[in-house]
C-alpha cells in the first residue's frame, strides 16, 4: 500500500500506530496498524468507505492469546485496489470485549462467532452471538492458554 | 438336538431331486437367513472425514462394493451397518448414537480408521471422542490412516463371517423379549 494512504489513515486516526517488523522477521509487506479497541470499529468503517482505501473484503478475523493480553487480528483486502492491511487491537484477558464489525462486513459474522467460541471474546452488537463449532453446552474456551480440560464421558 | 448339528445342512443346502414336478431345496433357517443377511449388508451413507473418501472409492467402480451386496442407503431405517468413517467429535457423538438407535436389528458397526478406533492423531484433543466404542458397540475395528478400500473390503468380509455364525435364536433380541413376555402371560 502506498505511503500517502497510510499517512492519511494516521491523520484521521492518530491513535493508530504502525507496528514494525522485528529484526530478521519475514512478514507480508502489508502494513500492520495497532489501534485501541474503542476506535477499531470506526476505523474499519473508514477503511471500507473511503474511496482511496476501499477495503471491501475482510480476509481473516482471529485472535491471539499472549497470556497477559488477547490481541484481535483483522486482515483486510481491497478487491478493487489490490492492497492489504492488518489491524490489531489488544484486549484484557479478563472479560475481553470489542465492538462487532458485522455492520461493516457481513462476513465477520461467523468469524466473530468462532473467536467467541474458542477465545471467549464478547462482540458488542453481534446479531447472533452463539457458539459455532463446539456444542452449545460446552464450558470454557479451548484456545485460551489458561484453559484446562475436564475429561468427560467421551475421553 | 441342535438344529445346526447336521453337517450337510449346516454347510450347504440339500437338494432333493426326486420330488414330482421339480426340485426341493432344504436347509436350516439359520443358514438361509444368515445367507440372506450377509449377502445384503446395506450400510448407512455416512462419512465423517478423510476415511469417507476411501469409503466412497470402495463403493465406486474400481472396487465395486455392490458385488458384496454392500449398497449404501440414505436412511438409517433401511441400513444394516454403519461405517464410522472418520473423526468422531464430541458434537457428533450424540448424533451417531441417535442414528445407531434408528437402525433396525440386526445391525453392525464398522469402526474405520485410527480416529474412529481410538481418537488416532487427536488422542489429546479437547473436542474428539477417543474411540467410537465409547458411544456405540463396535463389531469390527479397521486400522489404518486412512485404510485403503481393499482393507475396508476385508473388514466387510469379516462382518459377513460374523453374520455366518449368527443364530436365529439370538439375533432378534426384541423377539426373544416378546416370547418371554408371552410365556409369562401364559399365552404360549
Amino acid at each position: 500500500m502506498q505511503a500517502e494512504l497510510l499517512a492519511k489513515i494516521k491523520e484521521s486516526f492518530p491513535q493508530a500506530a504502525e507496528e514494525a517488523a522485528k529484526e530478521g522477521e519475514y512478514r507480508d509487506p502489508a502494513p500492520v496498524l495497532t489501534v485501541p479497541k474503542e476506535s477499531l470499529a470506526a476505523l474499519c468503517k473508514l477503511l471500507r468507505d473511503d474511496a482511496a482505501l476501499a477495503f471491501d473484503y475482510l480476509m481473516n478475523l482471529t485472535a491471539v492469546d499472549y497470556k497477559d493480553r488477547l490481541v484481535m487480528v483483522y486482515q483486510l483486502y481491497s478487491m478493487r485496489l489490490k492492497h492489504k492491511i492488518t489491524l490489531k487491537a489488544a484486549l484484557p484477558t479478563d472479560g475481553p470485549a470489542i465492538d462487532s464489525v458485522t455492520s461493516v462486513w457481513k462476513g465477520a459474522d461467523w468469524l466473530e462467532r468462532e473467536v467467541f467460541d474458542l477465545f471467549g471474546v464478547t462482540f458488542t452488537g453481534h446479531p447472533d452471538p452463539r457458539r459455532i463449532l463446539l456444542p452449545e453446552d460446552w464450558v470454557g474456551h479451548p484456545l485460551r492458554k489458561n484453559y484446562t480440560r475436564e475429561p468427560d464421558r467421551y475421553d | 438336538m441342535d438344529v445346526r448339528s447336521g453337517v450337510v445342512l449346516d454347510r450347504l443346502p440339500l437338494v432333493v431331486e426326486k420330488l414330482p414336478g421339480g426340485r426341493l431345496v432344504t436347509t436350516t433357517a439359520d443358514f438361509f437367513i444368515d445367507w440372506a443377511t450377509e449377502s445384503s449388508v446395506w450400510p448407512l451413507t455416512f462419512g465423517l472425514a478423510c476415511c469417507a473418501i476411501e469409503m466412497m472409492a470402495a463403493y465406486a467402480s474400481r472396487f465395486d462394493f455392490d458385488r458384496l451386496g454392500v449398497i449404501p442407503r440414505g436412511t438409517p431405517r433401511q441400513a444394516d451397518m454403519i461405517i464410522v468413517a472418520g473423526t468422531v467429535t464430541k458434537k457428533m457423538a450424540p448424533r451417531i448414537e441417535r442414528l445407531y438407535h434408528q437402525m433396525p436389528d440386526p445391525k453392525f458397526v464398522l469402526s474405520m480408521g485410527s480416529c474412529s478406533n481410538t481418537g488416532g492423531p487427536f488422542y489429546d484433543s479437547y473436542s474428539v471422542v477417543k474411540g467410537v466404542d465409547k458411544v456405540v458397540p463396535v463389531d469390527v475395528y479397521l486400522p489404518g490412516c486412512p485404510p485403503r478400500p481393499d482393507a475396508l473390503m476385508y473388514a466387510v468380509l469379516k462382518i459377513q463371517e460374523k453374520i455366518k455364525k449368527m443364530s436365529i435364536k439370538d439375533r432378534l433380541p426384541q423377539t426373544q423379549v416378546a416370547i418371554e413376555a408371552m410365556k409369562q402371560a401364559g399365552a404360549v
